[in-house]
């Protein structure tokens, strides 16, 4: 549905996108998982035809964004990064006016305005003017409104992105329903737990690069160890206990500013390893390797930063 | 394949389908503060016409009224301050909310992610000032015409005048505003732009009262023609010529601030 070749962003000498190749396929849910700054907004910008790329090839729903952006739209859904919603209207007022946008009748508007504030939980707000809503029903109520005209794909910039755990987890259960009824996904993220909840397959970007692309499960497994053993320090501590981990058998280790991260096979064998040189961490803790393990092994970096 | 594309391949709609979408948001919008704004709309030609046009004009009358072309000063005053209002409302709601729309608030951004394009979003809120210019002038004029300060039946075609005098004022502003990042320069065209303009292109007193090498520029102001027009056809005294060099000029240069305004608008939301 939407194809990619060489695709590049500039910003007068910036380069924000530079170079990326991708394909995304009908109902499918395909996430661009990187940090800020590392291109994704302005790939999806592209996507959503509100931003002429500088160089290389793009083509949605089989059309060029540039010359058909107003009939690729139409068949589009589009959460922005930042909400832009009529604060002083209603919730259902502002369904009623993005709807017409789309050139959508009075009565199919009304119709699925029911439908989609159910979706999100909001009918009971229907007739509340949207300015003092929770960020989180704000959130749910761009969705319900990108999804006024039906659209083949959806996009999402950074979905939850400023949401309290309880409201990013009631966004990820709709957009999660969306995906089993098989609306075609397309999101960024930075939070590598909603990459792995959401996507099928992800891009993981860096520097306006693709690093790496498969399914979250194979990302992990190519670029992480199954287990990893974190370990803390007293700060005083924690280079000279770096230096002696280097002794103990670990696929990789990273030596963070306040952790040891080992990557291993066997955490708990490791650590036992780690307690027979002598030392003793303040905490240690055996987990499974996550996005944010293949991001720091990838970029050299982490995610949050 | 081919069959799929072509399938896929709609024509898109004409500009202005889209810019009436726009519009219709914008009446949408308005639903909410209309009430308050009629009011605004009456009590300022009444306050104007009031203490200006009867007060003022009880003293410039009692001096003689041929400088302001044998006529009372409310009937002199009136058409003047007609086009003038235009100007301050076109002024007014191509300036804060511009700046609310694409920053603030960025409802523009909702429409284009939407189908519509810069363009649409521009002449969609072009449609609105539009109306709300018709609505305001048409309020100013039946209260001058209560007042007694409209003489010839042709007042009625100032109405369109005063309205085209405000669009002109729009376009140009508009195309403007869509390049500012904060607000502080609208303050500038307020104070620098708009009430020199008010006060010296001949709403209040004729402008072979002005020195005489400030009168070429008083003729070049978009609010001189738009106030000549709009007074000449109050008084009925208006020529064909006169009307067609004064309406000309006026829509050239909304003409250019559309032309602009479409690149403006188009830079500022396709970055």
């Amino acid at each position: 549905m939407i194809r990619a070749r060489g695709l590049v962003k500039r910003f007068g000498e910036f380069t924000a996108v530079d170079g990326i190749d991708f394909e995304l396929h009908r109902g499918e849910s395909f996430g661009f998982l990187g940090p800020n700054g590392a291109g994704k907004s302005s790939t999806m910008r592209m996507i959503g035809c509100v931003s002429p790329p500088s160089g290389g090839e793009l083509s949605i729903l089989g059309l060029d964004p540039v010359a058909d952006g107003a009939v690729i739209r139409a068949r589009l859904g589009v959460v922005p990064q930042e909400d832009t919603l009529d604060l002083e209207l209603t919730v259902r007022e502002n369904l009623l006016v993005y709807g017409r946008y789309f050139g959508l009748s009075r009565e199919t508007i009304r119709e699925r305005t029911a439908h989609l504030l159910d979706f999100v939980q909001l009918s009971d707000r229907a007739e509340d003017q949207v300015e003092p809503l929770s960020g989180g029903m704000k959130r749910r109520l761009t969705i319900a409104r990108s999804l006024i005209n039906e659209p083949e794909i959806l996009l999402l910039d950074e979905p939850t992105t400023g949401l309290d755990p309880q409201a990013r987890h009631a966004v990820w259960d709709r957009l999660f329903r969306l995906k089993q009824q098989g609306v075609t996904l397309i999101l960024t993220t930075h939070y590598m737990d909603e990459a792995e909840q959401l996507c099928d397959r992800l891009v993981v970007m860096d520097r306006g690069k693709i690093a790496a692309e498969r399914s979250p499960r194979e990302l992990i497994e190519r670029y992480s160890t199954p287990e990893v053993l974190e370990l803390r320090f007293e700060p005083d501590r924690h280079q000279v206990a770096a230096d002696k981990l280097a002794s103990v058998p670990a696929e990789r280790r990273e030596v963070l500013a306040d952790r040891i991260l080992l990557y291993v096979t066997d955490g708990d064998a490791t650590l036992a390893a780690v307690r027979s040189l002598g030392l003793e961490p303040l905490t240690s803790l055996v987990r499974r390797s996550t996005m944010e393990d293949v991001f720091l092994r990838l970029t050299g970096r982490r995610l949050e930063d | 394949m081919a069959a799929c594309t072509r399938e896929l391949t709609r024509p898109a709609l004409p500009g202005a389908v889209f810019a009436v979408r726009e519009l219709r948001f914008w009446l949408t919008d308005y639903r909410r503060t209309w009430r308050g704004s009629i009011y605004s709309s009456l009590l300022n030609p009444l306050l104007f016409l009031g203490a200006m046009g009867l007060g003022l004009g009880s003293l410039v009358n009692a001096h003689g009224d041929s400088s302001i072309g044998g006529v009372s000063y409310l009937t002199f005053l009136a058409p003047g301050l007609l086009a003038a209002t235009a100007m301050t409302t076109a002024v007014g709601e191509s300036t804060y909310p511009v700046l609310a729309s694409v920053k603030w608030v960025k409802t523009y951004q909702a429409a284009t992610a939407a189908p519509l394009r810069p363009a649409d979003v521009f002449h969609g809120h072009m449609l609105f000032v539009a109306l709300r210019l018709t609505m305001n002038c048409a309020i100013f004029l039946a209260v001058a015409a209560v007042l007694g300060a409209v003489q010839s039946p042709w007042a009625l075609a100032a109405l369109p005048v005063a309205v085209l005098t405000g669009v002109t004022f729009n376009a140009v502003i508009e195309a403007w505003a869509i390049t500012r990042s904060r607000d502080t320069s609208f303050a500038v065209i307020f104070r620098f732009g708009m009430i020199p303009l008010f006060l010296f292109s001949g709403t209040f007193f004729p402008i072979t009262q002005l020195p005489a090498w400030l009168q070429p520029v008083a003729y070049l102001t978009p609010l001189w023609n738009g106030v000549a027009l709009c007074r000449s056809l109050s008084l009925g005294t208006a020529t064909l010529g006169g009307a067609l060099i004064h309406v000309g000029y006026l829509a050239g240069l909304a003409a250019i601030g559309v032309a602009v305004g479409n690149r403006t608008y188009r830079r500022r939301l396709y970055v």
